[in-house]
């Protein structure tokens, strides 16, 4: 018993240096090196290079112009310091306040009566990035007549940044919301000065 | 549900169990201290650890000196991660200047990390430092894998073993499986999520002003290298808040099928190999067939469950092709089902979606997984052994009736032997309900819950359940940071992790000595339909039953209520 006493500290020691910081920091290293815009956490900048979020991140949109993202729990709304879900059972009545509420004005703002299920719920990391291409397609209207654009132009810009399941069968179609709406500012601009 | 969502998740479970198999071969040389390809370069390493712990490598332990061992390991390294959470401000790698964590919360999340629970009642992002990721949780999260995969090796040499005493040694076979098996696995998968866009960075954190001008503050780990981990020694813990639901630890669907293989891929090897030492591979075959079975079972009523019409959405007749509350787009059902299976099954944890947001019967089944005593496929390591108990009691019970003394694996199976199996298995329903029930009825405890009703009592138990079977996934509306709940569920996860084991461990020592018979014509097979149909039967019995009434009041009375909220809204 005593002689497991020079070992179990002895290990312990030797492992969280070898295992806790030799292999993350060699890992960091080779990624800095390799994957360099993956490893800083996919930062999208504008033209003057300052960040303006994480491709992989969704932030508010609110404006016409914008696709908008799904709904948020994290922290006060799209916080990173506090990702989350609502956490709310089924038959939570706070979630059907919340998803009565989000349904009236979604249907008020699209015009349109059907709604895709991602549309009014809050996502498990509050930070999705993407939402579903039913979704997308729904916001056509809005984003078209608020940058003066033709519709047909605005749904084949949207469909060109679908993204198919992986091998057709694995993960769900999607939307990335932020990526999008770039696209949407150099290809639509709305003719007033932008941050692309 | 469409046939896309089936094909995604019996692919999933497929390449988790074909990839098992030369994995396992591979972790029986490793077990048996065979020369392997990595030798060239682990093997100086290997020796230079042996003579700085001051260990003979040559000895073997008996089933005493081997639990000792590893219970000496597990109590120094807990001490280590609860120094460095606790001191965390004053250790480098902190960026954001967190403080050290309270004591009753650094108690909790060392004994979570330890017993390789991962239950985490601290927001990551808002608690813990670089330093503490890497060195602290990282470091922990190769350690508790290694000691469970361990004495898995120690069990299997208890069935090989005639007339022997030996079940080998603790710090050859922690650090062989550390160097040779978690390490290399680790480096390709971290270097595979970080071009596949998981941080791996010491920035800490960084402001972005937002296109539209709504502010973020971007919080980064080195992610990619601590996520390969997790999920390989089924540990689950979350470098963020949103754990693998979060973008930045399960960026895409090529990351969330390597997730889930990864996090059950070694449990079902630990079986391989058992069945290569005690040269039983049909029978290690009739193991992982009942294991994966649960999982394609649990992945495909959680499929359904969650494309049945959620009560909230119903109402304002949204499209309800899925219960999206709690999941993300580019997962959808299919991938959280299956996910959701193999997480509760493999005592893993890490979730890609909110169990809490989960319809009822989809956070029951999550729960009854992890109540089944983690062994489908279980922890890694432990889900070995765990299913080695449960088969032991099933050739028991067929053995009393027709009246034969029973045999697994050419081992006579005694009363001391079904003794301490039962010891092992009782641990778990008297730690969930024991706690539970005081928990239901204690003011302190009743106020962390977010939800009230059955879906209350569901938080509850889900808990328990999570913490004693060392799974650490969670109903997360409980609020847990505080006192009662961190000190509470960290003595579940400790009498989880070794009151369960210390018992199997003493059942190895009494295997270990007996001789090895040959198999007559009064043995049961321990292979094919019957042997699989009875280990099913007693699994769900003994595992299952104990837990019933208490599933009753929680999940199953909650599903009869979102049947009649539905269709009352017709």
């Amino acid at each position: 018993m005593l002689s497991d006493i020079r070992p179990a500290i002895v290990s312990t020691i030797l492992f969280t240096v070898l295992l806790g910081l030799v292999y993350p920091l060699a890992i960091t290293g080779v990624a800095k090196l390799a994957f360099p815009y993956q490893a800083e956490g996919s930062l999208v900048r504008d033209s003057a290079g300052h960040v303006v979020g994480s491709a992989l991140l969704a932030q508010p949109f609110a404006k016409d112009e914008y696709l908008h993202p799904r709904p948020s729990a994290a922290g006060n709304g799209y916080d990173p310091t506090s990702s989350g879900g609502s956490n709310y059972g089924p038959l939570s009545a706070d979630l059907a306040k919340r998803i009565k509420g989000d349904a009236a004005a979604l249907r008020q703002s699209t015009g349109h009566v059907q709604i895709p299920d991602d549309a009014i719920t809050t996502s498990a990391s509050g930070l999705d990035p993407d939402i579903s291409p039913q979704y997308a397609l729904l916001q056509v209207d809005r984003i078209a007549k608020a940058r003066g654009a033709a519709a047909d132009e605005v749904r084949a810009l949207i469909q060109r940044n679908i993204q198919s399941p992986l091998f057709g069968f694995i993960g769900q179609p999607r939307v990335n919301v932020l990526m999008t709406n770039r696209a949407l500012d150099l290809a639509l601009p709305k003719g007033q000065p932008k941050r692309a | 549900m469409n046939a896309s969502g089936w094909a995604e998740i019996l692919f999933t479970i497929a390449v988790s169990v074909v990839l098992a198999l030369p994995l396992g071969v591979f972790m029986a040389r490793v077990w048996q201290g065979q020369s392997t390809w990595l030798d060239p370069v682990l093997k100086p390493v290997e020796g230079a650890l042996y003579w700085a712990f001051g260990v003979d490598s040559k000895k073997s332990q008996n089933w005493l000196g081997y639990t000792i061992s590893m219970l000496a390991f597990s109590t120094a390294s807990f001490i280590m991660l609860y120094l460095i959470l606790r001191f965390q401000d004053l250790l480098p790698f902190n960026p954001q200047g967190f403080k050290g964590m309270s004591p009753d919360l650094a108690f909790n999340t060392s004994v979570s990390f330890v017993t390789n629970t991962n239950w985490q009642s601290y927001v990551p992002e808002q608690a813990a430092s670089a330093f503490s990721q890497m060195a602290g949780l990282t470091s922990h999260n190769f350690l508790s894998a290694a000691a469970g995969i361990a004495m898995a090796a120690a069990v299997s040499r208890a069935f090989a073993a005639n007339r022997g005493e030996g079940l080998g040694n603790f710090w050859v076979d922690l650090t062989r499986i550390s160097l040779y098996v978690l390490l290399p696995i680790s480096i390709i998968l971290a270097l595979i999520y970080a071009a596949q866009g998981m941080p791996q960075t010491l920035t800490g954190h960084i402001d972005a002003a937002g296109i539209e001008g709504g502010k973020q503050t971007i919080i980064l780990y080195p992610t990619a290298s601590q996520e390969a981990i997790k999920q390989l020694g089924t540990n689950g813990g979350g470098i963020f808040n949103a754990n693998s639901a979060h973008p930045y630890e399960n960026p895409n669907a090529l990351t969330n099928l390597l997730e889930i293989v990864s996090m059950n891929v070694l449990s079902y090897a630990c079986v391989v190999a058992f069945g290569v030492l005690v040269m039983a591979r049909r029978e290690a075959r009739a193991l992982v067939v009942v294991m994966a079975a649960f999982v394609v079972a649990a992945s495909a009523i959680v499929y359904w469950t969650e494309t049945q019409p959620a009560p909230a959405m119903h109402a304002v007749h949204a499209a309800t092709a899925v219960n999206l509350e709690g999941k993300e787009v580019r997962f959808g059902a299919p991938s959280t089902a299956v996910w959701t299976a193999a997480t509760t099954g493999a005592s893993d944890g890490g979730v890609n979606a909110m169990h809490d947001s989960l319809m009822p019967l989809g956070g029951g089944v999550a729960m009854f997984m992890i109540q089944l005593g983690e062994i489908l496929p279980g922890g890694v390591g432990s889900g070995l052994y765990g299913i080695v108990v449960m088969a032991l009691i099933a050739v028991f019970v067929a053995g009393l009736m027709v009246g034969r003394t029973p045999e697994y694996l050419g081992k006579k199976i005694e009363a001391r032997e079904v003794k301490f199996a039962m010891l092992a298995v009782l641990i778990l329903p008297l730690t969930i309900l024991g706690f539970a029930a005081v928990a239901a009825v204690l003011p302190v405890a009743l106020k962390a819950l977010e939800n009230t009703g059955p879906h209350g009592l569901s938080e509850i138990l889900y808990a328990y359940s999570s913490a004693a079977g060392n799974n650490g996934s969670a109903f997360a509306g409980l609020s847990a940071n505080v006192p009662y709940w961190n000190t509470t569920l960290g003595v579940a996860m400790l009498l989880g992790r070794f009151a369960y084991v210390v018992p199997v461990m003493a059942m190895a020592g009494s295997l270990a000595a007996k001789p090895k018979l040959e198999p007559t014509k009064g043995t049961l097979p321990a292979h094919g339909t019957l042997f699989v149909c009875l280990l099913i039967g007693v699994i769900l019995i003994l595992g299952g039953l104990q837990f019933f009434p208490a599933q009753a009041l929680g999940p199953i009375v909650e599903h009869f209520q979102v049947l009649q909220t539905v269709a009352a809204q017709h």
